[in-house]
C-alpha cells in the first residue's frame, strides 16, 4: 500500500480526532480524501508535525493524531528525545515509512536502508513503540487510542503518492476552524 | 529580587503557562525561574525551530506559550518564523540572549550579532531591546501587545542588561 490507500482506510478513525497532518503531499492527500476542520495542515515547515501535535497534545486534553514521515522526523529527530520525555497520554505519532522524501520526488531516506525509527523512537526512552505493515494501520491506530497511553506507530509502506491538488484553503483559516474544533 | 525572577513574574502575569527553552549561559538564570514555577510548562527542546513548533501547538490547545532561546537561533528558525509563526499568524514572545554586543568574550557570537537586528527587520519581527535593568519595566506590555497583534515579537537582552556575561 503507498500512504493515500493508508489514508483511505483510516480516514473513518481520524474523522473523529484531532490531526495534525505533514507538510506536502500527505496534508493534500488527507484534505482530497477526508477534509475536516479538525484536521490541521501544515503548508510549510517540514519537520515540524511532531512537535505541533505534542504542543497541542500537552495544551489540552483530546487525543491528538499527528501523521508524519520518515523524511520529516530524520529533518527533526530531535523531536524524539522530547516526546520521550514529556508523555502526554493523549499523544499519537504516526510516522508513515515509505523510506522516501515523497513530497520531493520519492528520493530514498535512509530508513529504507540502515536506519530504524522504532528503534530509534525505542532508544530516546519512547515507551510505547508499535512498528506495524501498512495493512494493520487501523486497527494498530484503534488500539493506540483505545489504549489511553501515548504510542509511536512507525507504518511500514511502499513509496509514492496520489495525485492530489494542491491546498489552497488560507493558513488562517485552517488555523482558526482547527481551534474551533480543539474547543468544541 | 533578582532581574531572572521580575522577567518570570511578569510572564506569569501575562497567563504564558508553556514555556520551551534553549539554553545560553546569559539566560541560565531566567531558565531556572521558569523550571521552578508551578504555574509553568516547561519543556527544553534540542533545537529552536522543534521549539517554535511546540509552542504553534501549544497556542492551538489554548495556552499561551513562549520561547527563550539565543540569538543565533534567529539563522536556525527563518524558515519556521515565516511559514508557521507568521503565515498562520500564531503569537509568540521571544525572549532572547543578545550574544555578540559590547561585554562579549567569544568572538564568534559578534558575527551573529551583527545580523541580529538586521534579520529581524527584514522579516518585520517587532523588536525590543533591553539594555540596561529598567528596560525590563516594559515587558508586561510587549507581552500583552504580542498576544494583541498575533505574530512573533523579539526581546534582545545584552550582556549588559543582564551584568556582564558569565555573572549570573
Amino acid at each position: 500500500m503507498i500512504r493515500s490507500e493508508i489514508l483511505k482506510e483510516i480516514a473513518p478513525i481520524l474523522r473523529h480526532q484531532l490531526v495534525v497532518c505533514n507538510i506536502g503531499i500527505p496534508s493534500q492527500e488527507l484534505h482530497a480524501i477526508d477534509d475536516q476542520p479538525s484536521n490541521f495542515y501544515m503548508l510549510g515547515t517540514m519537520g515540524l508535525a511532531s512537535s505541533i501535535g505534542l504542543g497541542l497534545a500537552l495544551a489540552q486534553p483530546k487525543p491528538v493524531v499527528v501523521i508524519d514521515g520518515d523524511g520529516s522526523i530524520l529533518t527533526n529527530m530531535g523531536t524524539l528525545p522530547t516526546i520521550a520525555n514529556n508523555v502526554a497520554k493523549n499523544y499519537i505519532l504516526m510516522i508513515i515509512d515509505n523510506g522516501s522524501y515523497g513530497s520531493t520526488g520519492d528520493q530514498p531516506t535512509y530508513t529504507g536502508k540502515k536506519t530504524s525509527l522504532a528503534k530509534v523512537a525505542e532508544a530516546c526512552g519512547c515507551e510505547r513503540v508499535v512498528e506495524c505493515q501498512d495493512v494493520d494501520t487501523g486497527a494498530v491506530l484503534q488500539e493506540a487510542l483505545d489504549s489511553g497511553e501515548m504510542t509511536i506507530m512507525v507504518v511500514k509502506c511502499d513509496s509514492g503518492n496520489a495525485k492530489m491538488p494542491v491546498i489552497t484553503i488560507d493558513p488562517v483559516v485552517i488555523r482558526d476552524r482547527f481551534m474551533k474544533a480543539v474547543q468544541a | 529580587m533578582s532581574i531572572s525572577s521580575k522577567i518570570v513574574d511578569d510572564v506569569v502575569a501575562a497567563g504564558i503557562e508553556f514555556v520551551t527553552t534553549v539554553p545560553c549561559k546569559q539566560l541560565a538564570g531566567v531558565i531556572d525561574e521558569v523550571e521552578a514555577r508551578p504555574e509553568i510548562y516547561h519543556i527544553p527542546s534540542n533545537k529552536e525551530d522543534e521549539g517554535m513548533g511546540l509552542c504553534a501547538g501549544a497556542f492551538m490547545g489554548g495556552k499561551k506559550p513562549m520561547i527563550i532561546m539565543q540569538n543565533t537561533a534567529i539563522g536556525v528558525t527563518i524558515n519556521t518564523l515565516v511559514t508557521l509563526t507568521q503565515f498562520y499568524r500564531m503569537p509568540l514572545p521571544m525572549l532572547i540572549s543578545y550574544r555578540g554586543e559590547l561585554r562579549e568574550p567569544v568572538a564568534c557570537q559578534v558575527e551573529m550579532a551583527v545580523h541580529t537586528k538586521a534579520l529581524l527587520d527584514q522579516l518585520l519581527i517587532p523588536t525590543y531591546h533591553f539594555h540596561k535593568e529598567a528596560d525590563a519595566d516594559e515587558l508586561p506590555e510587549i507581552l500583552n501587545y504580542t498576544f494583541m497583534c498575533n505574530k512573533p515579537v523579539a526581546i534582545l537582552t545584552d550582556a549588559s542588561f543582564w551584568g556582564g556575561y558569565g555573572d549570573q
